[in-house]
């Protein structure tokens, strides 16, 4: 399987039979990809929507939550992160010059990076536990000794958000690990590279969300 | 111009020298963030505004150069575009909702 020696030429993609032309499937792809990411900048966006409401009614308990985070942990999850998006950007750019083994190899980095930040996040979230910070009526306010008695409400938003974060990451790398087997399998080239460009555009919002993730929770609080 | 810069499909390919420079973009302005935050006492007021601007940045340069925005179809900016267009409304309407409402005291 020496995936590196396949020309472009020979391997004219085959489209699905309702599209004019490849290109007419490559676009239509592209439109439904990006539709799904109106909804999730919808999905997302109701959370910060809610978070700057309530950062703006209770300011200094927001301000005490932010203070249980460690921000070196945020800083070097942010770093993964983009670090990621980089290798997934040059997975594409590896297929559209027709050089697999190096995209497969960028993709592996891609999910390496992915299971690095949950590392972290689980690191992050398992410390929380043990000091009994958990989201809203469960966050023990004698134990952590809160100043504010609704602090559990700034943790109902920190879990909510890089929870429903964390899934997205999980699921992106799942959706590379396919990409990743595909690639090695020698399904793309630069004639046919539609999914791992969706997949791609996926796992840079799941970047972009992070981007503002960060300086939300653990900086600004 | 064309030949090194389009696959055989004629879909555009982002020079590899210019992924390296948005990812190097990114990583500074990750440090410059974490700068701006040491200093959040001097900017007082100002240190919300900084970090969300910085933040902004770095989603332009994702969304432009990682995402491909900048060489997508006018249709697919108009629906990625619409996300952000909603979400300003229910950030505007709710955000008038809160902060106009009026603290009413029963006298029963």
């Amino acid at each position: 399987m020496s995936t590196d020696s396949h020309s472009a030429k020979g391997h004219e993609h085959h489209f699905a039979h309702h599209f004019r032309s490849a290109e007419h499937e490559y676009q239509t792809s592209k439109e439904g990809i990006w539709l799904f990411m109106a909804t999730e900048i919808l999905m997302f966006g109701g959370l910060f929507v809610g978070y700057s409401i309530f950062h703006n009614i209770y300011p200094e308990m927001f301000a005490e939550g932010a203070k249980y985070l460690d921000w070196k942990m945020g800083f070097l999850n942010t770093l993964v992160l983009i670090f990621s998006s980089l290798t997934m950007a040059l997975g594409i750019f590896f297929l559209q010059k027709n050089q697999p083994k190096r995209a497969a190899v960028s993709l592996a980095v891609t999910i390496l990076c992915g299971a690095i930040f949950m590392v972290v996040k689980y690191f992050e979230y398992t410390h929380k536990f043990h000091l009994g910070i958990l989201p809203g009526r469960f966050l023990d306010v004698t134990k952590v000794g809160a100043h504010h008695a609704n602090l559990g409400m700034y943790f109902g938003f920190y879990y909510c958000m890089t929870g429903l974060h964390g899934i997205h990451v999980l699921l992106g790398m799942g959706l590379i690990s396919w990409l990743l087997f595909r690639t090695l399998r020698g399904d793309f080239n630069s004639n046919y590279y539609t999914a791992v460009e969706g997949v791609g555009i996926f796992w840079h919002i799941v970047d972009l969300i992070w981007i503002f993730l960060f300086p939300l929770l653990y900086l600004v609080g | 111009m064309a030949g090194n810069h389009v696959d055989s499909q004629g879909h555009h390919i982002t020079p590899f020298v210019v992924y390296l420079k948005v990812a190097a973009a990114l990583f500074a302005l990750t440090f410059l963030t974490v700068i701006a935050h040491h200093f959040s006492q001097q900017l007082g007021a100002f240190a919300a505004p900084v970090a969300f601007l910085i933040a902004t940045i770095k989603a332009i340069l994702v969304m432009l150069w990682f995402m491909h925005l900048k060489y997508e179809s006018v249709v697919n900016r108009v629906i990625f575009g619409a996300g952000f267009f909603f979400l300003a409304i229910l950030l505007a309407f709710s955000g008038l909702d809160i902060w106009t409402r009026v603290v009413v005291f029963s006298t029963l």
